[in-house]
């Protein structure tokens, strides 16, 4: 570095901790050596983050929060959706780079999630960062929920009325917090306005703040890897982790490989098929929202179905209370769950690697029943038949494996964790 | 000596009684915000009554009206759909619509001021659905060869009889809502008021 770029760098550092943040979080961040695959989707989320971010902005600039209707009789927010996928140059590429990213935000979070339970990374002492992830991933529901209302087609509108009366089950306040939250007796424009307010500002400082304390929290501990055991246990004579490498260059890195990847699929999906076969836009929501005439069969984006299956799997009423209520209850509780898991998780050690049969039999068939009870989701309920029936069963397989984990993970027979990472 | 031994309490307690202060004004700011979500004075003013004219109605139609944003759904039932009520009582959550909203006059057998015209609010009870018409009888309807006629909400499948009663064993939890209306003529009803507000 020549003289005067570091004498204003020294400029900048007796102000403004630059480099001492550059090398505590970059250059001199020690991850784990034995990173693999399923570590890219930390870094890609925050990267699809942006995506929404900046898109987001550029599409605040065409789109308007408005129900009323225009001249020709179409709600004016929903014929801005249709102006900015035809009329502005561009338009069309950056919707869809939102409505694809919404998709691929969920994915990509799902894998992540799936790696903390693979590995154990909500283990002691990362259960703060767990928290805050599931606090992420609140957010990004909420964020995902309110957005979906904002082009107001029918699932748009459908979809928010079922998810907003979801709060009206809750006895003695519901009702009134249903209105709080519409700021109207039904869906309407005041519904639209708040959402939109929401959706661009509220939420999205709320995640970016949640992300960061996510990153500190996660900085601080140093990163779990795919062994299970803490690097810091074995530092060289400098105070470095033997097993531990820079996080740059070495995972910079290895994240842009990830990213590349990532690109490839996303614009795949962009180009060719954007609508994600009616799963990723729905094809009823190409229709303006009607409030008189719900389509005959609504349905939740793809990312919702499981909780959506756990709503609708509860059909009976019990001590004393609504059915109804017991359905909110089991779809909240199925995504609170993942709170717990820091300390329902008895196993001696962390890693999947290392975990005996019982975990492992466990964790597969709570994949298997996730995606079944997601299969379902999109499914018309058929009457107390036989996907109705599987919906319950798989219900009650999903608590089970959060509920009963404190005892099988404490019976299991797990192999002896290596004292380091092995490559 | 410790910083214990060193405090002025007459400070302390000062500090005490302005972070209160200060903490009753900062809730008392919330006030406005928390006001400015529920429904505007437009909203609320918005729910005039509608009238709606029968007289075009065929037996066994049904025609939706808007009130208050929300479908109000009225069939003009024949003697056949009304027959079919009555032996349904035991497989329904509340035959009797003790749990239900209605209004007094149509707390009865069809729900109904005269029982060939069934006027109720076309929204699920559930989570807000509307539901949709399953008219046909039997098998062709494809919900089962014991199917009367009734409505099936699409988003979680409740099943309400020809009276709009919910089925037992289904999420939603009462019968459709009854909105207050009265006849002004034969063919003429005035929804979203029956005269005694």
């Amino acid at each position: 570095m020549t003289t005067k770029s570091q004498a204003l760098l020294n400029w900048v550092d007796e102000r403004f901790p630059l480099t001492s943040t550059w090398k505590a979080h970059l250059s001199e961040y020690y991850a784990p050596k034995n990173f693999n695959f399923w570590y890219f989707f930390g870094s890609l989320a925050l990267m699809v983050l942006v995506i929404q971010i900046v898109t987001g902005i550029f599409l605040v600039m065409h789109y308007k929060p408005d129900a009323s209707l225009n001249a020709s009789g179409v709600p004016v927010a929903f014929a801005a959706v249709e102006y900015i996928m035809r009329d502005v140059p561009g338009g069309w590429l950056i919707r869809y780079m939102h409505s694809t990213g919404a998709s691929a935000f969920f994915v990509v979070v799902y894998m992540h999630m799936f790696r903390g339970m693979l590995y154990g990374s909500y283990r002691k002492p990362r259960e703060l960062i767990w928290l805050f992830g599931v606090g992420i991933f609140l957010a990004l529901m909420a964020e995902a929920f309110m957005g979906y209302l904002l082009p107001w087609g029918q699932m748009s509108f459908w979809g928010a009325q079922v998810i907003v009366n979801l709060f009206s089950a809750i006895p003695l306040i519901g009702p009134d917090l249903a209105l709080v939250i519409r700021g109207d007796f039904v869906v309407s424009d005041a519904t639209l306005n708040r959402f939109f307010s929401f959706h661009v500002i509220a939420v999205p400082l709320v995640l970016i703040g949640l992300v960061l304390a996510h990153i500190v929290a996660l900085h601080e501990v140093g990163s779990n890897n795919p062994d299970g055991v803490e690097i810091k246990k074995k530092k060289d004579a400098n105070g470095i982790p033997l097993d531990g490498i820079p996080f740059h260059p070495y995972y910079t890195v290895k994240d842009i490989v990830g990213v590349v990847g990532f690109l490839f699929v996303f614009s795949a999906v962009l180009f060719f098929a954007p609508e994600g076969g009616g799963y990723f836009l729905e094809y009823n929501n190409f229709l303006p929202a009607d409030p008189l005439v719900t389509p005959p069969h609504i349905a939740p984006v793809w990312y919702f179905t499981p909780f959506y299956s756990l709503l609708r799997a509860v059909t009976y009423p019990l001590f004393g209370l609504d059915a109804k209520f017991w359905g909110v209850i089991a779809m909240g509780a199925g995504v609170v769950i993942f709170a717990f898991l820091p300390w329902l998780d008895r196993s001696p050690v962390k890693s999947i690697r290392y975990k005996g049969p019982i975990f492992k039999t466990a964790l597969v068939l709570f994949v298997i029943v996730f995606f079944i009870l997601g299969y379902l989701g999109v499914q018309p309920p058929d009457n107390g038949g036989i996907k109705d029936r599987t919906t319950q069963i798989c219900s009650v397989l999903y608590f089970a494996f959060f509920l009963l984990m404190p005892f099988y993970s404490k019976m299991d027979k797990c192999k002896a964790e290596p004292e380091r990472v092995t490559s | 000596m410790s910083v214990e031994e060193k405090m002025d309490s007459g400070r302390r307690q000062l500090l005490l009684a302005t972070s209160v202060a200060g903490g009753a004004a900062a809730a008392a700011t919330a006030v406005p915000f928390v006001a400015s979500l529920t429904p505007s004075e437009r909203a609320k003013a918005a729910g005039a009554p509608v009238e709606a004219d029968v007289s075009k109605l065929a037996p066994g139609e049904m025609m939706t009206v808007e009130w208050q944003g929300k479908p109000v759904w009225i069939l003009r039932r024949t003697e056949e759909m009304l027959a079919t009520l009555k032996p349904l009582d035991d497989q329904l959550a509340d035959p009797a619509s003790e749990k239900s909203i209605q209004p007094e006059y149509a707390k009865n057998e069809a729900r109904s001021i005269k029982p060939e015209f069934l006027v109720t609010i076309g929204i699920c009870t559930h989570l807000g659905c509307s539901p949709s018409q399953k008219f046909k009888i039997g098998a062709e309807s494809g919900l089962g060869d014991a199917w009367p006629g009734g409505f099936l909400c699409p988003c979680h499948g409740s099943t309400f009889d020809l009276a709009a009663r919910v089925y037992a064993g289904k999420p939603a939890p009462t019968n459709l809502e009854i909105p207050p209306h009265k006849y002004l003529a034969d063919t003429k009803i005035l929804i979203g008021d029956d005269g005694t507000a």
